[in-house]
């Protein structure tokens, strides 16, 4: 089975951050199509727009304006068609609290935002790694639960 | 009324496979899981609409000899860790090349090369996978789902647990529960 090209969003209004996370996914060895946005709000426009493509992850920063990360991670559990989306939390916040909270939230993945461009490759390489795995051995999407 | 469920993945699978291939009124033999011979002729037309019916039940089928293998390897490495017995008496290397009749090394590189990761980290990342269906099951402790797993001790289990999921079973558990007590609340 061959790793097709994987679309992947990201949410985060820190246009530094989006920079950084945009040239670790293209310096990571897996094909894939990344889209970002700059808050919660065109996120979900474009997620129930009419010519979608669902990605296979979407990255959502917590802090943003105008919609942020957990409200849309509670729209998107609510959403038809969208509720089964693997959702990551990419955040600086870390009190474990509001860790288990986006987990409770329905968050698939919770990251901890690396200070150093390597620990993100890192990072990011294990969560696309960790979500095919689960894509093409039918392990229980609802289960994949995973930290960093 | 609320209702708590627990499945049989393996019947299941096999029930719906069988009414698809009935409703076709086909003639098969299931010669183990994921392996069916169809003694029925079928037309070019007649199997693509069959492959169709069974995708939308999200049965695929494997064309592709090393998917085929890869698969195979996947299936009994699940078989094993769902049989106790089994997974005390061998271990996964063994058990491989003694089930599917290839050398392991053979087995490792054809795995490797089509799933991008070793036999090893998938025995693993499956293990844990069991142990948080069993924990929201609820049915067994964290002891009784060690020994099922054949981990040496619940501190094991937890560590690979951890090193897997980033969190312990006993954090996962937590918040499987409070998802339930949120969903039922809305």
């Amino acid at each position: 089975m061959k790793l097709n090209n994987i679309n992947i969003i990201l949410a985060d209004d820190d246009p530094d951050d989006r920079m950084l996370f945009n040239d670790a996914i293209n310096d990571i060895a897996i094909a894939t199509n990344l889209s970002m946005y700059p808050n919660g709000q065109e996120l979900m426009d474009y997620l129930l727009s009419d010519d979608v493509i669902l990605p296979e992850i979407i990255f959502l920063d917590l802090n943003m304006p105008i919609k942020d990360g957990m409200e849309c991670l509670k729209e998107i559990r609510k959403t038809k068609g969208l509720e089964h989306l693997c959702v990551a939390i990419y955040s600086t916040s870390s009190s474990e609290e509001d860790i288990e909270n986006t987990f409770v939230n329905g968050a698939n993945i919770y990251i901890n935002k690396p200070n150093s461009y390597k620990k993100l490759k890192v990072a990011l390489k294990r969560v696309l790694q960790m979500n095919w795995q689960y894509h093409t051995s039918s392990l229980n999407m609802n289960n994949f639960l995973l930290r960093l | 009324m609320k209702m708590n469920v627990q499945y049989d993945y393996t019947l299941l699978c096999k029930t719906v496979l069988e009414n698809v291939l009935d409703r076709y009124g086909l003639s098969y033999n299931l010669i183990s899981t994921g392996e069916i011979t169809i003694t029925s002729q079928l037309t070019p037309e007649q199997q693509s609409e069959l492959e169709q019916t069974l995708k939308a039940y999200g049965i695929t089928i494997l064309k592709n000899t090393q998917d085929i293998l890869v698969q195979r390897i996947k299936d009994a490495i699940t078989e094993l860790l769902h049989d106790h017995t089994k997974n005390r008496t061998y271990n996964v290397s063994t058990y491989l090349a003694e089930t599917l009749n290839y050398s392991y090394s053979h087995l490792s590189a054809v795995f490797s090369e089509s799933t991008h990761t070793s036999i090893e980290n998938f025995v693993i990342l499956r293990k844990s996978d069991v142990a948080k269906q069993l924990i929201i099951e609820d049915q067994l402790t964290l002891t009784e789902i060690a020994f099922k797993l054949n981990y040496s001790s619940v501190a094991h289990l937890s560590a690979q647990f951890k090193k897997t999921t980033g969190l312990t079973p006993s954090q996962f558990k937590r918040i499987i529960k409070k998802r339930k007590t949120q969903t039922i609340r809305s």
